[in-house]
């Protein structure tokens, strides 16, 4: 028996080794020359046509520069394939990795997945806080831990089908929750048999771009406090939030009724998109819809979303994100690579011209105001947006979007009136992404 | 003398049998050690480790357990949906395949026709036969409801309405019920003739041929189909995935993690939430626990159907 045991013991012993010695993925330098030859890859999430030759045009403009630098670009890549190649390691990892989400920024830089980028910025002589805005470089970091930069802004405001408007009686966009609540109802238009030809704006939370976050964000919430616990419940314009979507669901037909519809809605980056096919007559979305605006059979334009009545002079801001790149902590090259990821991000010229040909927004102060940028006005009002001073992003977490999904999945709840006790559902929410975070913690 | 060198001889034949035995199973032992011994030894280790499968793993003691089993809300929902679908999905899926099995080895003409009408869905690839669940069911756009509707019935939102997409995850795989249906027909066809015969002669109708005849003898059959459907069940993933990423609209691309579950966490499965803990929140300890809580779920289940069929095999001889 005591043989037995041993002979247990020992497998064991040698399988908890087997599986340490496992779990060390591998890991880069930044002893690399940058003046010598190298190949780098850069693995991106672009994959449309425009998009693709956009930053092609981008990589040419900088192996023109840096003729010993070959960039070997993959495109239409997810974060869950980075997520995994930067863990597996591997000599096929990529240099260079952009997300086009924020969200997890947090846990790129609290794992170390991806580098800490002010030594580099040290070494060359690029002081961040001149040349990006103070936003987009908090949604860029965590805890000090700058492991990404941005590379393009995305900014949020509303479009709306100026037909639909004339047709309706209604002369400008609603700048308060009152205005849009009242002009919702006004363009909604029923069939007779009780379905929908179309909805005002619908504010359920799983219409493409609708996340709660983006639509909370016309409250200006701060979603933890000073010691990182969440305070959504002892945040007053949480309950106020709910209130005015519940009442947006409500003057427009219920719930229910509205979910049907939503179903009956085309892809959001198709021409069969809800908005672009006349089902909805103000609609929440990015800058780059207007890209896919070519082909409406209506005029529509843009503005910012609304702000609640008590906070008028905040009008103009809205929810900004946007597309960030990084160092992988596998790469080699990593002196090579910030030499990538400086151009892209810093170089005024090739911001404008990337932000032009994408329909982005640019992420560094002097391409905000560059006379280069792009003067149509219905991407200038996002333009504005993104300069906002109450414009918001979302906090970096140590556990990545997780607070984010929390968020989602309760709201999904409230819209559908499962939530009776809504104090009592926020403090159990926030209780949840406590105990999430905790989780994540070494 | 003889005798020590007849022992030695026989020692050195039983050694040569027990190599030859070892030689024989070795392939089933490296896979056995190489696909379940190191995983599951992987697992237990990881289930007490803080690892995000970057930095080092640290060592929590319980803490992956408190945080599972008390703490993470999603657990009830996704124990729930798993253990509701393997009660009703595998009941369901087990009398409908008999039913059918029943029904074409009863036929007379036609019955090529039918056996293959039936056996065809299950040939279709579980991603292609969910994407076109979900279109025909399309609350708003599928033609089921169109139908429904013109005959005034008033038809729920199938994978839209959380009371209703586990439902219809069901009458997915009631679709697809060709490979219960093929063993089912090959138990029943092998039941002996003449013990129908026999009963027919002692005045038994058609319920009690089955009762009396056709179930003893299937009763294995059965017993083969409960067992496998409950561990298949068990690690219900890609339709549940599918149905809900589709039904949700929500667009896919770079930047877009999808929550598993939609609507409202109603499709939601252990080894999607496994899945989902381990591959995108890198939270490889909490996997761990949970994939554990279900290996022992499995275990437990598995282990208590097979005693209660060797208690009816034994039964029955």
């Amino acid at each position: 028996m005591p043989r037995k045991l041993a002979a247990f013991a020992s497998v064991l012993s040698a399988g908890a080794l087997l599986l340490t010695g496992c779990a060390n993925p591998s890991t880069g330098s930044a002893e690399d020359d940058p003046t010598k030859p190298v190949t780098l890859k850069f693995w991106h999430g672009w994959s449309e046509k425009n998009e693709v030759k956009a930053i092609d045009a981008s990589i040419a403009r900088f192996e023109k520069l840096h003729p010993n630098i070959k960039v070997k670009a993959t495109g239409n890549v997810t974060d869950a394939t980075v997520n995994q190649a930067l863990r597996a390691g591997g000599g096929n990892a990529p240099d260079v990795v952009s997300s086009f989400t924020t969200n997890n920024v947090g846990q790129y830089c609290s794992s170390g997945m991806w580098v800490d980028l002010d030594p580099f910025m040290r070494k060359t002589g690029l002081d961040k806080t001149e040349v990006f805005p103070k936003t987009l470089l908090d949604y860029t970091s965590y805890q000090g831990d700058q492991c990404a930069l941005p590379l393009l802004a995305d900014a949020y405001g509303m479009y709306y089908n100026k037909d639909a408007f004339e047709e309706a009686g209604i002369t400008r966009p609603p700048r308060t929750m009152s205005e849009l609540k009242r002009d919702a109802a006004k363009l909604t238009k029923r069939t007779g048999n009780g379905g929908y030809q179309r909805v005002g704006f619908m504010p359920n939370f799983r219409l493409y771009q609708n996340s709660p976050d983006r639509f909370f964000a016309q409250w200006g919430p701060d979603y933890f406090d000073e010691d990182g616990k969440a305070r959504l419940a002892k945040e007053k314009a949480t309950e106020e939030f709910y209130a005015t979507t519940r009442e947006l669901i409500r003057r427009q037909g219920g719930y229910g009724p509205l979910e049907t519809f939503r179903t009956s809605f085309g892809d959001e980056m198709s021409s069969q998109n809800a908005f672009l096919t006349g089902k909805l007559a103000m609609h929440l979305d990015g800058e780059w819809r207007g890209l896919f605006m070519k082909g409406a059979d209506f005029r529509w334009g843009t503005a910012p979303l609304p702000v609640p009545d008590d906070q008028p002079e905040t009008y103009g801001r809205g929810y900004l994100t946007g597309t960030v790149i990084g160092i992988a902590h596998s790469s080699t090259h990593q002196n090579a690579a910030w030499e990538l990821v400086k151009f892209l991000t810093a170089d005024t010229d090739q911001v404008v011209a990337f932000a032009n040909a994408i329909h982005n927004v640019p992420s560094t102060k002097a391409a905000l105001t560059s006379p280069k940028l792009d003067a149509d006005p219905t991407f200038r009002a996002f333009l504005d947006i993104a300069q906002n001073p109450h414009s918001t992003a979302m906090p970096p977490s140590i556990n990545g979007g997780q607070y984010v999904s929390s968020l989602q999945d309760f709201s999904y709840d409230v819209e559908a009136g499962k939530v009776h006790d809504l104090d009592a559902g926020l403090r159990t929410l926030d209780a949840e992404i406590d105990a999430d975070n905790l989780q994540a913690q070494n | 003398m003889a005798t020590l060198t007849n022992s030695t001889a026989l020692r050195r034949k039983a050694r040569r049998e027990r190599l030859r035995t070892l030689g024989f199973l070795s392939p089933w032992l490296v896979g056995f050690s190489v696909f379940f011994g190191y995983p599951l030894i992987a697992t237990v280790y990881f289930s007490f480790m803080h690892y995000n499968q970057i930095e080092a793993p640290t060592f929590v003691g319980l803490r992956n357990w408190r945080y599972v089993l008390e703490q993470m809300p999603l657990f009830g929902p996704a124990l729930w949906n798993t253990l509701w679908l393997v009660v009703v999905m595998v009941a369901l899926r087990v009398v409908f395949g008999l039913g059918i099995g029943l029904l074409v080895t009863r036929i007379k003409s036609g019955v090529g026709f039918f056996r293959t009408a039936f056996y065809l869905p299950y040939l279709a690839p579980p991603v292609a036969a969910t994407v076109a669940f979900v279109f025909l069911l399309n609350p708003g756009t599928g033609p089921v409801n169109d139908i429904l509707g013109k005959v005034g019935i008033d038809a729920p939102n199938w994978f839209n309405d959380p009371a209703w997409a586990k439902p219809s995850l069901v009458l997915l795989s009631l679709w697809g019920i060709g490979d219960l249906m093929v063993i089912f027909m090959a138990a029943l066809l092998d039941v002996p003739r003449d013990q129908y015969e026999a009963a027919e002669l002692d005045g038994a109708g058609a319920f009690h041929k089955f009762r009396y005849v056709t179930w003893p003898s299937i009763t294995p059959i059965v017993m083969f189909a409960v067992v496998t459907g409950v561990v298949q069940t068990m690690q219900y993933y890609t339709q549940a995935l599918v149905a809900g990423k589709l039904a949700s609209g929500v667009s896919i691309g770079p930047g877009t993690v999808i929550q598993p579950g939609y609507p409202d966490h109603s499709t939601l499965t252990v080894p999607q939430l496994v899945y989902s803990l381990g591959f995108q929140n890198f939270n490889t300890g909490a996997a761990c626990v949970l994939s554990l809580v279900l290996f022992a779920i499995a275990m437990a289940v598995t282990t208590l159907l097979m005693r209660r069929r060797a208690g009816l095999l034994s039964a029955e001889d």
